[in-house]
């Protein structure tokens, strides 16, 4: 039993190691090369100049928000995993990132954000996702048992209304408007307000520390609602405040990168294969991971076609609705929707 | 003083559909009791009344004289421990699935097992001797071993009462016995009391102490396997015509079935 904490401390260690390279590999590239060995003057060191500019307010606010969404997105993916049981659910598949981005658009559209100022807008986003989680949860119920295929449909459903109502909002709002939307909605880590990189930063470690209050109900849930309460789990109550907090990141995360798809869905799988299935080591991988995983798709994302910049969302899209298609593969061999 | 375990005028079941009513019997503690009755009966809308999974209707379920529906979660799961008979798809570890036993006893925020946990989990992987497949996932198992590790878990919960929905539903006879022996022996070495809803007339004949045989949702009849498996009994209830004996050895009741063409070469006989 000790080596198995031994064992976590090492996995912990190695997430942290291979985010840390990702890092620097994203502090160094791109347009500006820097050298690895000029980074540590450039990063804490005091100075004028591009180089600083570059390193300091360009690259590094970048990086913490992607490693703040990745985390923020793979970790609500991974509770999400745990409550429906199911591998193939995450905030983008539920159709909660879309419902998070409807919440967003309406207020860029009704002109809302200048009502409360900064935070109008991840707050829209909660809203939203929230609502949509709530509502696929209750359609996918048939009598006390949630059923799968009818869940991962609605929320397929729920993710096409949303990008109708997007659609129908960018047909008849201004073009200024239909500017910002769809900027945004391509999905980037660019983010020049550093207010709302540190609600972001705030927000994704404080749930992360919050689900770790709720590690023994998803281990429990690993056996199904009915086994988790025979084991003294009020499911009801866990499930509920595990769904407010992952719509809380998916909110804030879609209100500031954009929908970004199917993060929550190949890091908590990837993870899962090294760790096992244990919560309590899968909530903090995830996280670290997801984190990593999204610095170094951005980092590809402006600079593989340098100096034009791919939205985020298109290679995250690509890469993890491949694995979608493989992973729902093996389920279908197993059968597991039944 | 208060019956060990009591159910009182207990009614339950599901939304305008099936359920079971007029539900009274006692279990005395360290008692081997089955609950048998034919498909439909209401054998699992109990089974899920007892555990809680459905709200009382009417009627109530005390434990030590303390109305289980009272208490919470975790009070509830230190008490009874439940096997069910599903098959389990998750890819824990062994060793891990049992140690799951110990949840109920947990704090909130207890994020490692204590020595106490480990010893516990131990010695019932030893009790139930599957120390072998302690590193095994439990979707590599066979339904049988699923059925040993699932017991194991519910021993490291130390109950009060050990629940189980058909323990030998998926099993071969070599297994379904050796299942049942196992039931007996920790029923007999560690006092421990046994509620199991069985499906095997003879299993539940040879096996428990007492049971309780439902038909449309009430108790027909209770008692001790020779009072409750009887011909006439079986035959009002399952609808069958059955021939019931008594094992030499044991001296329980035996229920043999009869098959269509037996039972009309009998009567062509007789005339």
């Amino acid at each position: 039993m000790q080596k198995k904490y031994l064992k976590w401390l090492l996995l912990i260690l190695l997430f942290i190691v291979v985010t840390s390279i990702i890092i620097i590999h994203s502090l160094t590239s791109g347009d500006l090369k820097v050298s690895l060995a000029d980074l540590p003057r450039l990063l804490f060191g005091q100075g004028e100049g591009v180089e600083f500019t570059i390193i300091k307010s360009i690259r590094l606010p970048r990086i913490i928000l992607g490693l703040a969404v990745g985390g923020a997105l793979s970790l609500s993916g991974v509770i999400l995993q745990g409550v429906y049981r199911n591998p193939l659910v995450e905030p983008y598949t539920l159709g909660i990132s879309g419902g998070a981005s409807i919440g967003v658009a309406l207020t860029i559209v009704f002109g809302l954000p200048q009502l409360i100022g900064t935070y109008m807008l991840p707050l829209a986003g909660f809203i939203g996702a929230l609502v949509t989680l709530f509502l696929v949860y209750i359609l996918s119920i048939r009598s006390g048992k949630i059923k799968i295929q009818t869940m991962l449909l609605v929320g397929v459903m729920v993710s096409f209304i949303a990008s109708s109502i997007m659609m129908l909002l960018l047909s008849t709002t201004t073009s200024e408007n239909i500017h910002s939307i769809i900027f945004w909605i391509m999905g980037s880590l660019d983010e020049p307000d550093t207010k709302l990189i540190s609600l972001a930063v705030i927000t994704s470690l404080l749930s992360l520390f919050l689900s770790y209050f709720f590690v023994q109900p998803l281990n429990a849930l690993r056996l199904g609602e009915e086994k988790a309460r025979y084991l003294g789990i009020n499911t009801d109550v866990s499930i509920k405040i595990l769904f407010v907090i992952t719509s809380l990141l998916t909110g804030v995360c879609v209100s500031m990168a954009g929908v970004i798809g199917f993060v929550g869905l190949i890091i908590p799988h990837l993870i899962r294969l090294i760790t096992g299935s244990d919560f309590r080591i899968l909530l903090i991988s995830s996280f670290i991971a997801g984190g990593g995983f999204l610095v170094l798709c951005d980092t590809l994302a402006r600079t593989i076609i340098a100096p034009n910049e791919l939205p985020i969302g298109v290679l995250t899209g690509m890469v993890g609705g491949s694995i979608f298609i493989v992973v729902l593969n093996r389920i279908n061999k197993k059968s597991l929707i039944d | 003083m208060s019956v060990f375990f009591d159910i009182q005028q207990f009614s339950c079941g599901y939304y305008r559909k099936f359920y079971i009513k007029n539900i009274n019997f006692n279990v005395a503690k360290g008692s081997l009791t089955g609950i048998i009755g034919p498909n439909g009966s209401g054998k699992t809308t109990l089974f899920k009344g007892i555990t809680s999974e459905l709200k009382p209707k009417e009627g109530k379920i005390l434990l030590h004289g303390k109305d289980i529906s009272l208490m919470n979660f975790r009070e509830r799961a230190r008490n009874f421990a439940i096997v069910t008979q599903n098959i389990e798809e998750a890819d824990i570890r062994v060793e891990d699935y049992v140690m799951m036993g110990r949840i109920p006893y947990h704090s909130k925020f207890q994020f490692f097992e204590t020595k106490n946990d480990i010893e516990i989990a131990e010695k019932y992987l030893n009790l139930i001797d599957i120390v072998h497949l302690r590193h095994k996932l439990m979707n590599e198992l066979s339904g049988g071993e699923q059925q040993l590790v699932s017991i194991a878990r519910a021993l490291t919960q130390e109950p009060e009462i050990l629940l189980l929905d058909e323990p030998t539903s998926h099993l071969d006879i070599s297994h379904q016995i050796q299942l049942m022996n196992l039931i007996q022996r920790l029923n007999a070495q560690l006092g421990l009391t046994v509620l199991m809803i069985i499906h095997d007339l003879n299993l539940a004949g040879e096996y428990c102490d007492y049971l309780v045989l439902l038909k449309q949702g009430e108790i027909y009849k209770k008692g001790t396997p020779e009072e409750v498996l009887t011909y006439q009994f079986i035959e009002d209830v399952y609808g069958t015509v059955v021939i019931t004996k008594t094992n030499p050895l044991s001296g329980k009741p035996v229920v043999f079935s009869v098959s269509e063409r037996t039972l009309k070469q009998v009567q062509d006989n007789r005339k």
